[in-house]
């Protein structure tokens, strides 16, 4: 069996045990009205994440996904609120800001050779930045068309409701899923995480995948915006701090490798789930802190990326034993 | 030369790197439908040429020609389009891709905006059944073995390009099995009428398979010849040269040879690398180390200093039994390696000549027992006076000095550390005729101070010149040990050339 795809099976086995022990102890859980929300709930978490699987496909990093998000949150309530802009029209304007910031942030790194992990950096600092500069407020957005869009859902049997943002999320991911695998760009992703060097020398256009990778995530990372200012209808500055974060621990516990080349984006769909089902024991528990998501996380990340070097180190050995036999 | 036109010529290529020529008035032709090899030493050239043809590298001058016309090969995908595949030395694929995705990356073919995987599937299988390779092609690259990534390599290269082909050392990870059917299927194309490049270190492989055999030594054409015409020891002899004329006579060969030799090798060795070997070496001794490129030279080197560990055999000090397998303990038992690769290896060039030269003698002394700033002064004052290191002031980045001068700076780190046994590994490549000279005196100086010296070298005139025993490799094994009055350039030649059959002295 190929050794890759076992970080997968074990988050989707870790998945569903986690599900069943809080079934167990807490039977309501096993209901779609649970469903429901965890894709509700993390609906923004899950399609940023979506972006940042492709940067990490491609052995690179964004951090500029929370400030970006943010910053989305507090353009559109501006545009609404202060300058009576449709949504719509403010929905097409956040995503081609956010897409040329990312497209901006992947150039620099293709180009100017500077490591992802410092470039995006100051992209998180810039964003977080012009937060600031169009206002320090919170900014409640009142539309009707957000109302509309609030009380879009699909009645689920069990009375589990799966609303805009959350069925939002789910196509994201099959797109993602489709372009990983079945697009040329996808392929070229994986080919730029496996090794730089190869790919160019086999024409793979380096520059060309390089900056469509940042400009997907920004561009992703402004539909989590949307999504999240829908989630809260509010613009606030300091909204989403540290979600790139999540994001990445989603998509390592979901199987991708950091160091690139190898992971599904369906893996992050379960990673994003994951941590959803540990929030949602804690409000079931009520009398745990909410900080024991992050503890879990931490442990849950820690023990795959152990899982990840072993596994990496058995197929090494392995590889130089049959060619060595 | 005329007989048959060149498929792909190039006529006076000139590339120069700072303040180095790597390629000096090349002229080279590939014909179609034959294998011709590319042979040459370490900097000797080949890795730019090549470069210069597949358009890594501009030339500064020179023409390149396909079909007699001139051509200005701008890039790798420019040179594929020409119709110029390379196999580069270490295999460049993508070990996390699928076999099909490799052999057809950015070429798939697609079906409603998609890529159409069944279809890639399918045309990989049939691409590579050509190969008579039977593979799952939609399972990782990397779950195959070397020699196999390598057809698949050489598989998209032939498919891409599919008029000329440059194989670099492409055998130099296969086995015996594996070469076999990597010649078979190159056998194939020649037939079908493709120019093959063919870069090696085995000459028996070259004698094997080429057509025709170009030499390149220091960025000059050595000779141009077909196989067939080519005795071995003359093409050895065009490879090494015998340039370098030393007038130092030899006398320590008339020297008894000692009674006891306090540092003994036996059957060191380790699979994949160097075949095992016994070596015995006493104080005041000197062995040269003779064999082309890939001989098992640096592996020797490597093994003995616990680079690399070895699988087989042991090792005796002053009759003890010691431990090698990290440099440290090598270090501890009084071992000093210089390598080949000095920029790579060997010198920090961002740090002084000072730091340098204490850097050895701080790692044997341990993290926690610093030299002071005053001592690493007297230190390397010391040294730069002893081997005359010429810099301006110790305090100096070394990659400002020029390469002579660097390799004396790695020669006194590991002299501050009083080796008992220092080996050397090519310590007079790149250099200028200068300090090839005081190099060597020095050499001779420290052997006769007593320290045991083990010098590889590729320069056979000069392992004449300072060797009291010499120590032949070939094909990644020890194949014989010449002393006293046999130690002479066509015995070294000769022995290097020797048939694999055949009798070593």
């Amino acid at each position: 069996m190929n050794t890759r795809v076992l970080p997968l099976y074990a988050t989707l086995l870790i998945c569903i045990i986690a599900y069943a022990a809080c079934v167990f102890q807490f039977p309501a859980m096993f209901s779609t009205r649970v469903a429901g929300n965890l894709l509700t709930d993390n609906a923004f978490l899950g399609i940023a994440a979506v972006g940042m699987t492709f940067v990490i496909l491609s052995g690179g990093i964004d951090l500029s996904v929370g400030s970006v998000i943010a910053f989305t949150g507090v353009l559109l309530a501006v545009l609404i609120t202060r300058y009576g802009v449709h949504p719509l029209i403010a929905f097409a304007i956040a995503l081609l800001i956010t897409t040329v910031f990312g497209a901006g942030m992947g150039a620099i790194i293709h180009y100017l050779e500077v490591p992802a992990f410092i470039v995006t950096l100051a992209g998180m600092f810039l964003a977080r930045g012009l937060c600031f500069v169009m206002t320090t407020d919170s900014i409640p957005i009142d539309h009707e068309f957000y109302a509309m869009l609030q009380g879009l859902f699909y009645r689920l049997p069990g009375g589990g409701r799966l609303t805009f943002i959350g069925l939002l999320m789910m196509v994201v991911f099959i797109i993602g899923i489709v372009m990983a695998h079945f697009s040329k760009f996808g392929s070229y992703v994986y080919a730029v995480g496996g090794n730089r060097t190869s790919a160019e020398l086999m024409g793979v256009p380096v520059a060309r995948t390089t900056i469509g990778i940042y400009a997907m995530s920004g561009f992703l990372s402004g539909l989590a915006g949307i999504v999240f200012s829908l989630y809260t209808s509010a613009g606030y500055s300091l909204a989403a701090v540290g979600v790139e974060l999540d994001t990445i621990a989603a998509v390592v516990i979901g199987g991708t490798l950091l160091t690139g080349g190898v992971g599904y984006v369906a893996g992050t769909f379960i990673g994003v789930i994951i941590q959803g089902i540990i929030q949602t024991y804690i409000v079931f528990d009520g009398t745990l802190s909410s900080w024991w998501t992050k503890i879990v996380v931490g442990v849950l990340l820690f023990s795959f990326i152990a899982l990840q070097r072993i596994l990496v180190f058995l197929s090494l050995k392995r590889t130089t034993a049959t060619s060595g036999g | 030369m005329t007989d048959k036109p060149g498929l792909l010529t190039v006529e006076g290529i000139c590339k120069s790197f700072i303040g180095f020529k790597a390629l000096d008035g090349v002229d080279f032709t590939v014909r179609s439908g034959e294998i011709h090899a590319l042979l040459g030493e370490n900097g000797a050239g080949k890795s730019t040429l090549i470069k210069v043809l597949t358009g890594v590298h501009q030339p500064d001058s020179g023409v390149i020609k396909i079909d007699g016309q001139a051509v200005n090969v701008r890039d790798t995908q420019h040179a594929q389009n020409l119709g110029i595949g390379t196999v580069y030395q270490e295999v460049n694929l993508l070990p996390n891709m699928s076999v099909a995705d490799n052999l057809f990356i950015g070429r798939q073919p697609m079906r409603f905006g998609f890529v159409n995987r069944k279809l890639m599937e399918e045309r990989a299988r049939e691409l590579l059944a050509q190969y008579d390779l039977h593979l799952d092609v939609a399972s990782d690259l990397s779950r195959y073995s070397v020699a196999v990534q390598q057809l698949v390599a050489i598989a998209r290269a032939v498919d891409m390009s599919g008029r000329v082909l440059v194989l670099d050392e492409p055998t130099a990870s296969l086995d015996r099995h594996e070469t076999e059917i990597l010649f078979a299927i190159l056998r194939q194309l020649r037939a079908r009428g493709l120019g093959i490049v063919f870069i090696t270190h085995f000459l028996d492989q070259v004698y094997e398979i080429c057509d025709r055999v170009t030499i390149l030594r220091n960025g000059k054409l050595a000779g141009c010849a077909l196989t067939a015409e080519l005795p071995k020891i003359e093409l050895v002899s065009l490879m090494l040269g015998r340039t370098l004329a030393i007038a130092t006579h030899n006398t320590r060969r008339d020297r008894p040879v000692p009674a006891i030799r306090q540092f003994s090798f036996k059957g060191l060795g380790r699979s994949r690398s160097i075949a095992p070997f016994d070596l015995d070496i006493g104080e005041g001794e000197v062995i040269g180390m003779a064999g082309l490129l890939g001989s098992g030279r640096t592996e020797t080197a490597k093994i003995l200093f616990g680079i690399e560990t070895a699988d087989t055999g042991h090792v005796h000090i002053d009759g003890n039994p010691a431990l090698i397998r990290t440099p440290q303990a090598a270090v501890a038992c009084g071992f000093g390696l210089c390598p080949e690769d000095r920029k790579s290896d060997g010198i920090i060039g961002d740090l002084s000549v000072r730091e340098n030269i204490s850097l050895a003698l701080q790692a044997q002394r341990g993290w926690f027992n610093r030299l002071s700033g005053r001592e690493q002064t007297v230190l390397a004052d010391k040294f730069v006076k002893a081997l005359d290191i010429r810099t301006t002031d110790i305090e100096k980045p070394v990659k400002f000095l020029s390469g002579g001068n660097q390799q004396k700076v790695i020669l006194a780190r590991w002299l501050a550390t009083n080796p008992r046994f220092l080996i050397l590994d090519e310590p007079t490549r790149g250099i200028d005729v200068g300090a090839h000279a005081e190099i060597i005196a020095l050499i001779n100086r420290l052997c006769d101070d007593g320290m045991a010296l083990l010098v590889i070298s590729s320069e056979i005139e000069e392992i004449v010149a300072y060797s009291t025993r010499v120590v032949v490799l070939r094909d990644r094994a020890h194949r014989g040990e010449l002393s006293g009055d046999e130690i002479t350039a066509s015995n070294i030649l000769g022995m290097i050339a020797a048939e694999p059959e055949g009798a070593s002295a």
